[in-house]
């Protein structure tokens, strides 16, 4: 990739890079040169600290834990994603009394941290605690994709509710069916990534005591002994980076494609910026 | 309603404590994210490669991991620590510094091209293009966003609280504990000391946003 911060590299340039890299890369070895031979200190690398996962019993463990993960996250975007829509309708009503009081509530919500939420579902109405997961994760979730679908919609031309509006439907039927589908189309990449927020949130459950993966990892490192924690922890960490990358790489794709249509006319989408998918 | 004012002092002293545990973590993050994302767009291939590679594993970390591998793992690994408040810091501003680090490189790509280039062209070399002409012009674009992260950085520290570090969650828990009949009105108490660093925040950034549009 060239880049306008520099040159395409001459000899010495590259000589100079080519040292920098090497020196580097010497620096990042060591690093994790050390990392290595300390956990090696406490002897994580023997082979009979790995065995476990020859066991079929820890793989169900750990896939019972992803299945209680993957079951959170699916079931509150399902739920989040409808009422984001309706959300989002209300906070740009044309009547002042749904408006200011759904922009209140949205506030309220996106301004709190999600884990105090399920604390408060779990706790106040005494539910199990994945209805506290999955109440916490809808409630946040709703609130920031009404957000990013009321950012699609300012995003149109004004041209698209005025020609609604002149054809004689009216202000409701515009935004139902002119802008809301445009908008969740523009939308369409910042609503998957924060899927991923959504399915990293998920995580919190183990500080409500819901059975995901992490809570699998502490109760398996409880059963085994904790000097199978760090092995167990280590897989259950990957499959979670494995998970997140692989759906942030679907919303970068999306957006490609999306680009890419965009060039024939369309104006480009905006980027919902680093405010919508944070956290 | 009692039971909040009864509380005041635990809820006076959690907000601190989420107070410090926030700027102390977002000013490391601020420092090590804008470096990740100069290591980003430097020459130096090592770099690059380095700063990728975090910004793409940290981002999709959950947090409580991060959590849990500072608390529970690092201990049992021989790293120990005096307080649980330095490990809820480390957790925080290695996550949080991933999201500066995109935010910053976001900023950079803002700039136009011509500035670079006109930097280049009276001979400033890359050191010099990057922190007197790139960087100055990004972070301001950038501040909307990073006042959002910061925002998310002080809801984020409530996971501390479930690591036992007794800041605003942490306390709400224990208050909770203790006032088993009034378990609604102790986590709205908390809830409003929250919405008391976050809500302004957000409108700050807001009007940061519409004054850099403007300028632009």
């Amino acid at each position: 990739m060239s880049s306008v911060l520099y040159d395409v590299p001459g000899p010495k340039a590259r000589r100079v890079s080519l040292i920098g890299s090497v020196i580097g890369v010497v620096l990042i070895a060591a690093l994790l040169a050390w990392a290595v031979m300390t956990l090696g200190q406490q002897g994580i690398f023997q082979a009979q600290r790995w065995a476990i996962f020859g066991q079929a019993d820890v793989w169900s463990l750990i896939a019972n834990g992803i299945g209680a993960t993957l079951a959170a996250a699916a079931i509150a975007a399902v739920i989040a994603f409808p009422l984001g829509l309706l959300l989002c309708l209300m906070r740009i009503s044309d009547v002042a009394w749904i408006r200011i009081p759904t922009r209140i509530v949205l506030e309220f919500l996106r301004g709190m941290p999600v884990v105090l939420m399920m604390l408060f579902v779990l706790l106040v109405f005494a539910t199990s605690s994945f209805i506290a997961v999955v109440t916490g994760l809808v409630l946040y979730n709703a609130a920031i994709f009404a957000e990013i679908i009321r950012a699609g919609i300012q995003s149109l031309p004004r041209g698209q509710r005025e020609a609604g509006l002149a054809i004689g439907l009216t202000s409701f039927q515009s935004r139902l069916t002119i802008e809301l589908p445009q908008a969740v189309r523009r939308m369409l990449p910042s609503l998957v990534a924060q899927l991923v927020v959504l399915l990293k949130d998920t995580s919190l459950g183990y500080i409500v005591a819901y059975g995901e993966l992490l809570r699998a990892v502490q109760v398996m490192a409880d059963f085994l002994g904790p000097q199978f924690l760090f092995p167990v922890f280590f897989v259950a960490a990957a499959i979670y980076i494995a998970i997140n990358l692989a759906v942030s790489r679907l919303a970068i794709w999306i957006e490609r494609r999306g680009s890419k249509k965009a060039a024939g006319g369309v104006a480009k989408a905006p980027t919902a910026g680093v405010s919508t998918v944070v956290k | 309603m009692d039971v909040i004012i009864e509380s005041l002092p635990q809820y006076w002293d959690g907000f601190l404590r989420t107070l410090f545990l926030a700027a102390v973590s977002g000013i490391i993050a601020l420092v090590a994210g804008t470096l990740l994302a100069a290591a980003r767009v430097s020459p130096v291939a090592a770099l690059r490669g380095f700063s990728m590679a975090y910004v793409e594993v940290v981002r999709n970390t959950p947090l409580t991991i991060a959590f849990f591998f500072a608390a529970v793992v690092l201990p049992r690994l021989g790293v120990t620590f005096q307080q649980f408040e330095i490990a809820a810091i480390i957790a925080l501003s290695a996550y949080t510094a991933a999201f500066i680090a995109e935010a910053v490189r976001s900023g950079v790509n803002s700039v136009p091209v011509g500035q670079a280039e006109a930097a280049r062209s009276i001979g400033m070399k890359f050191g010099q293009v990057l922190s007197l002409i790139i960087l100055p012009q990004a972070l301001r674009t950038v501040i909307p966003p990073m006042i959002n992260i910061l925002i998310a950085l002080v809801k984020n520290s409530s996971v501390a609280g479930a690591f036992y570090v007794l800041e605003l969650f942490g306390y709400g828990k224990q208050l909770a504990n203790d006032h088993g009949d009034a378990v609604m009105w102790v986590l709205v108490g908390v809830a409003f000391f929250y919405l008391l660093i976050t809500v302004p925040l957000g409108y700050l950034a807001h009007q940061v946003e519409r004054k850099v549009a403007i300028a632009r």
